[in-house]
């Protein structure tokens, strides 16, 4: 243990912790910008600066180490106007336009800015000419960005994709994408990650919510709107109400409230996936050598980038399924559309996911297969959707419950923890349980592959078709891990779910953002909470998903079902051009 | 009014002048990796602060040539602007009156030489072809990346045995460079731009001659993989090393009595004790090598044996052949080669050179070998005959000086023009023809020139000629091994194109260099020889390194390390160099900034844990 003091409070931490840690287990709270927990510990926005006694220089709190007997100052005067002095300098290559940023009231370097006074500009303003790739679902704005380096780190620390890197040197050192000249062009899977980390606006999901006004108003158009599971557990953060008040049932309000047509949940097709997943996977599981093993997940579109971009020769063990967002729009344009006798080139289809790299995955060639045009029209993430209520002055604490509509609105306790991760292989299991068995297993008996660990591993015995053996993962960089070991040929699996941000779609890149913390275990639970009180838990026990295949696709794998309800991974292509 | 006034420096003057001394050190320890155009834009603008402004071209020139190559680095410029650049350039060092703006234009001029696709880039892309690859200076300019804070930060809290385990994990070899490395490390320590570089390889030395017995760490399960290495120097023992750890079965095949290569045939006693060689090849031996002397591959057993019963191949020859100087009377009697001389005395033949006058050619390192062997061996008088300037030789200056202060005449600007022989065929004297310094070539190095002087007669009962050495490489013409220039040819990878079990490195690859360089060669050829056998071994340690002091350390002078005094070592082969106190490694390891912390280190490339 070492001893010292800070701001006149003796105290007593372990050895190698650092000051910043030493002074908030103290109730002392120093400011800090670019620090993340675990991910960026660099001291390269020097805001946390303390004094050290005996010392001329100031030192970083948050890299360093307290030695014995120190005696620190966390705000003396001198402390303070050297903060402020770096403030000053950072605003100088700020483009400070916070009206017009979306994170206004949720940004680091605004807060900062407040507290310490910054009226009067002693420093000539220099921004860059830096034009925005509006090509990619994430936006850079060159201008906002404070060198805090997360971005950075989280792709190379938390998802292993090293996209971002810093660019020059000297003065005109930045942030950008490492061996590619735009996100576009690089191998970005767009997962988000670097988005809800970063401390200021300078990474942003594309607004695409102009598009869904305007089709609002179309009176030409049928708009029909699906909300993904993980949605629910986070929509309502940034208006401060608890899960319990914010219900799937207010969220469908709120949508409806907004002018949808048809508000229908993202947890109908995931119950569908499962159906055509579950059965896919039987189909290969008793045909063991015609296929690639393990089979793996597909319904994470950063995933599928990921292997696509990363490791080509893993591309045949994706599932052929799409992704419940996909096949919620190809049923939508096809079986809905005929149902409610609508010619589905004037219906559109508008997600709302947790996600932004389901912005990417709609706009792919190859999701095209109701009528021609895009089977999902528009995609906006979960803080597009708190933007568009708080736009159209929707209180979600004034309105009241209302359910889904019909038939494309209902869902299982099994699909709503696809928003979690492990829930799609919990709910994978469960309905190829009963497809080999004809009886259903307990709904909890998988609960192995729950949790937040990064990578687990069960084994579950299906009487009558064996042993299957099971790995979740989710992040990126264990994602990485989990794919050396198999082609390495250390570890075997027949099943793996992936999904690229730390604990599933609740954790996505599109989700509110609440600096420094991480929401991903508190909304999952949210999620499994509401499974646990479903009164359906198997995605085969939906009757609207059931009557999908008596009136229209006939049985999973069908003709139709293929055609509408899987794809061919290999019909498009990651960008080649690495220049 | 005073006529004349004695010159006295203004106080501004004078700081300034200590600026500049202070500007020089900071750009000597520029790291590698920077912007090379934001780098000579900030040149040309320090160059155009010097114009008197008397002239046009260098006044308002190089100030509008610096506007042109701001626009290049703000992503305003386009390839229009690279002509107007050049075009400009070309101008001022056409018409500028004096060297101030001439050469600041050339400095730019050199730039599209060296980098125009770096300007391209900028225009194109707008961004740099450059990036800090390792931002941690002494680390990155280790041929072998042995992690330098770490070590000096162990030295510093007195753990010199995790000192030596630490740099094991990059250099097996820790003894032989704490005594004899050329130390690059040193070159752009950050510590140059507080006062000067901290005595790594000083530090490194005080920490291996305290650390005791350090046994190495256990070797991986063995694969059942075998391989040959041809050639026992620092390369082959280097690259056995590591191929021992990952449990590969290893066997060295040395032409020579003895392991060590260089380190024993080139390096004399004195600068590195043969029981402390001995010592560190036991060490290396200790995991396990099987190990052949006085085998010479390609005679005594051939290259296609070795190909088809070993899985990998590592050629590490060295370059053991001397150079001739082809001057008429070469092959009288008592002329030899540095490598015949360096080579007896690394079998502990030492031959009396009582009495005799001994004139050495050549200017490099194993010139100033032999020349202070020589002095050991007895020698009445050595002199050192070199074509160019004393400040133009390849030798470390601390050789030189070292070779003076032990008796040794250096004749600088003598060409050898021919060996005179008694009548018994015996070399009488070296006739050289004096030089005079001429020309700088295209790198810059000043050419010699014949003065207009008569030649000299420089008497000698024994002439050693030490121009260079180079690749033995009869024997292995009809291995399929590509050669060039009279050395191997092999990939970054040491791996030889076209033959995926072949590897080679170090002198045999890159001509005679340093013992840091054959080490680091053996390094990557070990790992990638792992990896073309299948396997993905991790060299690691489990040394924790100390956290930084936060206080840094005031200017303070370098603690230099102090060789014994000239007459009295210049009597025996033993260890020339005092190694610090404790008192001065204590203060010298504390001048070290932790680069592998403070600054860009902590977010990238402080520490690479394992390979």
């Amino acid at each position: 243990m070492v001893t010292l003091v800070i701001d006149n409070k003796t105290v007593c931490v372990p050895e190698g912790t650092s000051i910043l840690d030493a002074a908030r287990t103290a109730s002392i709270d120093i400011p800090t910008l670019c620090y993340l927990k675990d991910l960026n510990e660099i001291g390269a926005c020097r805001i946390c600066m303390v004094e050290v006694e005996g010392q001329d220089t100031l030192v970083a709190a948050c890299d360093n180490e307290v030695h014995e007997g120190m005696v620190i100052h966390t705000n003396s005067q001198k402390v303070r106007m050297t903060r402020r002095v770096n403030l000053q300098l950072l605003l100088s290559q700020h483009e400070v336009n916070c009206v017009k940023c979306t994170r206004s009231g949720n940004c680091k370097l605004q807060k900062l800015s407040n507290d310490y006074n910054l009226l009067g500009a002693p420093y000539q303003k220099k921004l860059r000419p830096a034009p925005v790739d509006y090509s990619a679902p994430i936006l850079r704005f060159e201008n906002r960005c404070v060198k805090c380096m997360r971005c950075v780190q989280v792709c190379d620390k938390m998802q292993g994709v090293h996209i971002w890197d810093l660019v020059g040197t000297g003065s005109r050192t930045t942030v950008g994408t490492a061996r590619a000249n735009s996100l576009s062009s690089s191998l970005c899977t767009y997962c988000g990650q670097c988005v809800t980390h970063c401390p200021v606006g300078a990474l942003e999901e594309r607004d695409d919510t102009d598009h869904v006004y305007r089709m609002l108003a179309d009176p030409e158009l049928t708009t029909v709107v699906q909300v993904a599971p993980a949605v629910r557990a986070a929509w309502a953060e940034y208006f401060g109400l608890a899960p319990e008040q914010a219900t799937p049932g207010v969220l469908a309000s709120a949508l409806r409230e907004l002018g949808f047509d048809y508000v229908f949940d993202t947890n109908f097709s995931a119950d569908l996936t499962i159906m055509e997943e579950g059965s896919e996977f039987l189909a290969r599981f008793t045909h063991k050598d015609a296929y690639a093993w393990p089979m793996f997940t597909s319904c994470c579109p950063g995933w599928v980038r990921f292997v696509k971009g990363q490791f080509p020769q893993f591309s045949k063990n994706l599932s052929t399924a799409k992704s419940p967002q996909q096949m919620f729009g190809a049923v939508a344009k096809s079986y809905f559309a005929e149902k409610i006798g609508v010619d589905p080139k004037n219906m559109r289809v508008i997600s709302v996911m947790p996600c932004t790299s389901k912005k990417a995955e709609a706009e792919l060639p190859t999701m095209r297969d109701a009528c021609g045009d895009p089977d999902v029209d528009v995609v906006i993430t979960t803080r597009e959707l708190v933007r568009m209520l708080r736009c159209s002055m929707i209180d979600p604490a004034a309105l009241e419950e209302s359910s889904f509509d019909s038939p494309l609105g209902s869902g299982t306790g099994a699909a709503v923890i696809f928003g979690a991760t492990g829930g799609v292989m919990d709910a994978a299991l469960r309905s190829a349980y009963y497809l080999v068995t004809g009886k259903n297993p307990d709904p909890d008996a998988f609960t192995a592959v729950r949790g937040m660990q990064g990578w687990k591993e069960a084994s579950f015995e299906i009487p009558g078709a064996g042993t299957v053996r099971t790995a979740v993962v989710s992040g990126l960089g264990n994602t990485r891990k989990l794919l050396e070991v198999i082609a390495s040929g250390l570890a075997q699996y027949d099943f793996v779910e992936v999904m690229a941000c730390p604990g599933g779609c609740a954790g996505g890149g599109g989700q509110p953002i609440h600096d420094g913390v991480e929401c991903a275990e508190q909304r999952g639970n949210v999620l499994w909470g509401l499974d646990k009180t479903s009164a359906l838990r198997f995605s085969h026990e939906n009757p609207d998903v059931q009557a999908l295949y008596t009136e229209f696709l006939e049985k999973p794998l069908s003709k139709r079902s293929h055609h509408l309800l899987h794809t061919d991974i290999d019909a498009w292509q990651m960008p080649q051009n690495l220049g | 009014m005073s006529r004349l006034d004695i010159k006295t420096a203004s106080k501004a003057q004078t700081v300034v002048d200590r600026l500049y001394k202070d500007m020089e050190r900071r750009i000597a320890s520029s790291p590698p990796g920077l912007c090379p155009i934001d780098m000579s834009l900030t040149f040309l603008q320090l160059c155009h602060a010097q114009s008197c402004g008397k002239c046009v071209p260098c006044r308002i020139g190089l100030g509008q040539l610096a506007a042109l190559m701001g626009q290049v680095l703000d992503g305003t410029g386009t390839m229009l602007t690279i002509d107007t650049i050049e075009k400009t350039a070309r101008a001022i060092v056409a018409s500028a009156d004096c060297a101030i703006g001439r050469d600041a234009a050339q400095l730019v001029l050199s730039g599209f030489e060296g980098f125009r696709d770096d300007y391209v880039n900028h225009v194109q892309h707008h961004r740099c072809l450059a990036s800090l690859q390792n931002p941690v200076p002494c680390v990155s300019l280790c041929p072998a990346g042995v992690d330098v804070p770490g070590y000096v930060a162990l030295v510093r809290e007195g753990r010199y045995a995790d000192a030596v385990r630490l740099i094991r994990k990059d250099n097996p070899m820790p003894t032989a460079c704490a005594y004899i490395c050329e130390h690059p490390c040193e070159a752009r320590c950050r510590r140059n731009m507080v006062d000067a570089p901290v005595n790594i390889r000083g530090l490194k030395r005080y920490a291996v001659d305290h650390a005791g017995d350090v046994p190495n760490p256990p070797c991986e399960q063995s694969t059942g993989k075998r391989v040959a290495i041809i050639g026992g120097g620092p390369s082959g023992l280097s690259c056995a090393y590591y191929l021992r750890l990952m449990g590969h079965g290893v066997t060295i095949f040395e032409e020579k009595k003895k392991l060590g290569g260089m380190l024993r045939y080139g390096i004399p006693a004195y600068r590195f004790p043969r029981e402390k060689l001995d010592a560190e090849i036991s060490s290396i031996l200790s995991t396990g090598v099987e190990v052949h002397t006085g085998v010479t591959v390609g005679k005594d057993i051939s290259f296609e044996q070795l190909h088809k019963d070993y899985d990998c191949l590592y050629v590490a020859i060295g370059a053991h052949t001397d150079k001739k100087t082809g001057i008429p009377g070469e092959s009288s009697k008592n002329v030899m080669s540095a490598v015949e001389m360096l080579r007896a005395i690394g079998d502990d033949v030492m031959t009396d050179f009582t009495g005799k006058r001994v004139v050495v050619i050549g200017g490099g390192n194993v010139a100033m070998d032999v020349t202070r062997s020589s002095a050991r061996l007895g020698a009445a008088s050595v002199t050192c005959v070199y074509r160019r300037r004393i400040a133009d030789m390849t030798a470390l200056p601390d050789e030189v000086k070292g070779a003076i202060a032990e008796g040794a005449e250096v004749r600088e600007l003598c060409a050898p023009v021919r060996i005179e022989a008694n009548e018994a065929g015996e070399a009488a004297a070296l006739w050289v023809q004096p030089q005079i310094i001429g020309f700088a070539d295209k790198t810059g190095r000043p050419r010699p020139e014949t003065a207009d002087q008569p030649e000299e007669r420089i008497p000698a009962d024994l002439i050693v000629v030490a121009i260079g050495q180079g690749v033995e490489i009869a024997g292995f013409e009809q291995t399929g091994i590509p050669i060039r220039r009279g050395t191997f040819m092999a990939e970054s990878s040491s791996q030889i194109d076209n033959m995926e079990t072949v590897f080679a490195g170090g002198d045999c690859v890159t001509g005679p260099a340093t013992a840091i360089r054959a080490i680091a060669a053996g390094k990557v050829a070990a790992a990638n020889i792992d990896e073309q056998l299948g396997f993905h071994h991790e060299i690691r340690t489990d040394v924790e390194i100390p956290a930084p002091h936060l206080d840094v350390c005031p200017p303070r002078g370098r603690v230099n390390t102090k060789e014994r005094e000239a007459a009295q070592r210049k009597c025996d082969f033993e260890d020339i160099e005092c190694g610090m106190t404790h008192e001065e490694a204590c203060a010298e390891s504390g001048r070290c900034l932790r680069c592998d912390h403070f600054g860009y280190g902590i977010f990238k490339g402080g520490r690479t844990e394992r390979w």
